[in-house]
């Protein structure tokens, strides 16, 4: 596990590499502020528990976490939504299929927001007993997010897990089949290319425009749009980069490339994140660090009115990720 | 000094400009020109870059590239093809220079 400072000690480097600027420092140097906008998108975490155990995962999920979002919480979280108009709600894991109560979920989110998305890994909903599950997010027109790193098996694998890149090929054709990813099915499938070790993604766009080159060239697959996300370098990513000797340089890479244009679109500035038991958080991030929403502890169960504008967002080191470059927004 | 590189070397490379900031300018721009998307991809550019780093045993490029190269979206396996790519020109070279050899031992052999 990581050596990292607890997270209620922000007063100095998180990752206590000494050439390191603390990241509320340097917004200070460089006279900028980051506080939130009006929110939009609810993002919620159903769970750690995963069918892979990705080597880049921020939230260490994998197949024998326990931690997995009750009824109950379910229950709260269609309250809320119920209660407040997000434009977006993002259902996230772990493998969040694997939550016996994500068709309920499913269900009663669908009505209540303009998209509701769900992040897949391809693998776990490859699984016979999830084709219920499948026929339901495309009848409620549930974007999928998938995760894709490389068009190579090998590089891909060394993220994801042995036999990982065939099964998620064999479950994209299956989406396609459905209609997912193609033009004017109102079925979108974007995918998720994360880097596969210690190094930043490129462009997007050149990214996006080789991968449906290749997609399509080799396998006759379709997709809508594609992100790439730098790693966090949290969880089981921070991990490989402290054994490796790599996590120095990744870190301080990460701040060279801080590039303040990205920090209007950040998606903490309008989004709350839930986890799986049921408390608020800026970021799925700052899960990973217990860093509570705007620095308090709150349950789902006290939310009585949004974050609004102007109102704190917690920060540490690792925010250095989506301010690197052109950003993750 | 235990080695004529040193990896935080390449860091200090914009510190040429110092000694003829004109001519560092012009090759900079230059630079960042050539490596600009166009005809050819960025991933493609880094990848010839990566094979010409090799070609000229140039241990800063071969780091820079090596990291670049991933970063574009390459593979090991396409990077390894690249670098072959390098060595089959530079044995190649030596290689069709055989022929100079056997036209000097043709002309003054009975």
């Amino acid at each position: 596990m990581s050596n990292l400072q607890t997270a209620e000690d922000l007063s100095s480097n998180l990752f206590q590499i000494p050439a390191l600027e603390t990241f509320r420092r340097n917004l200070d140097i460089n006279g900028l502020d980051l506080t939130r906008t009006h929110c939009t998108t609810l993002q919620v975490n159903v769970g750690l528990l995963c069918n892979q155990s990705c080597k880049h995962c921020h939230l260490e999920a994998g197949p024998s976490r326990k931690e997995i979002m009750s009824r109950g919480t379910v229950d709260d979280v269609i309250d809320l939504a119920g209660k407040f108009p997000f434009e977006t709600i993002d259902i996230t894991g772990g493998a969040p299929e694997m939550n016996p109560h994500i068709q309920t979920l499913v269900k009663n989110l669908a009505p209540l927001t303009k998209t509701l998305i769900l992040r897949s890994n391809l693998t776990a909903i490859s699984e016979k007993e999830q084709k219920p599950l499948l026929q339901l997010l495309a009848s409620r027109k549930v974007t999928i997010i998938a995760s894709l790193p490389s068009l190579n098996e090998a590089q891909s694998e060394t993220q994801r897990g042995r036999n990982s890149f065939a099964t998620s090929i064999t479950t994209l054709k299956k989406l396609n089949s459905m209609g997912y990813g193609l033009p004017d099915s109102g079925l979108e499938l974007n995918l998720v290319s994360n880097p596969t070790g210690a190094f930043l993604p490129s462009s997007q766009e050149q990214i996006e425009n080789r991968f449906r080159q290749m997609l399509a060239q080799k396998w006759g697959l379709s997709f809508n749009n594609l992100y790439t996300f730098a790693n966090a370098p949290l969880g089981r990513f921070l991990t490989w980069l402290e054994g490796t000797g790599n996590l120095e340089s990744y870190v301080l890479k990460l701040a060279s490339k801080f590039n303040p244009c990205t920090l209007d679109g950040l998606m903490c500035r309008s989004l709350i994140s839930l986890s799986w038991d049921g408390y608020l958080f800026d970021c799925d991030f700052n899960q990973a660090l217990n860093l509570y929403m705007g620095g308090n502890k709150k349950h789902i169960s006290d939310l009585y009115a949004l974050p609004g504008p102007h109102d704190s967002i917690a920060v540490s080191e690792h925010c250095y990720t989506c301010t690197a470059g052109a950003g993750f927004t | 000094m235990e080695t004529y590189y040193q990896p935080k070397d390449l860091n200090k490379f914009a510190e040429i400009s110092e000694g003829a900031p004109e001519l560092a300018q012009k090759f900079f721009d230059y630079y960042t020109a050539v490596f600009a998307e166009g005809e050819l991809t960025q991933r493609e550019k880094s990848l010839i870059a990566l094979a010409v780093a090799h070609a000229v045993q140039c241990p800063y490029c071969i780091d820079a590239y090596s990291q670049d190269c991933l970063e574009k979206g390459s593979n090991v396996n396409e990077m390894t093809e690249a670098i072959h790519v390098a060595t089959a020109i530079r044995g190649g070279a030596s290689l069709v220079h055989g022929v100079q050899m056997r036209n000097v031992a043709g002309k003054i052999s009975l």
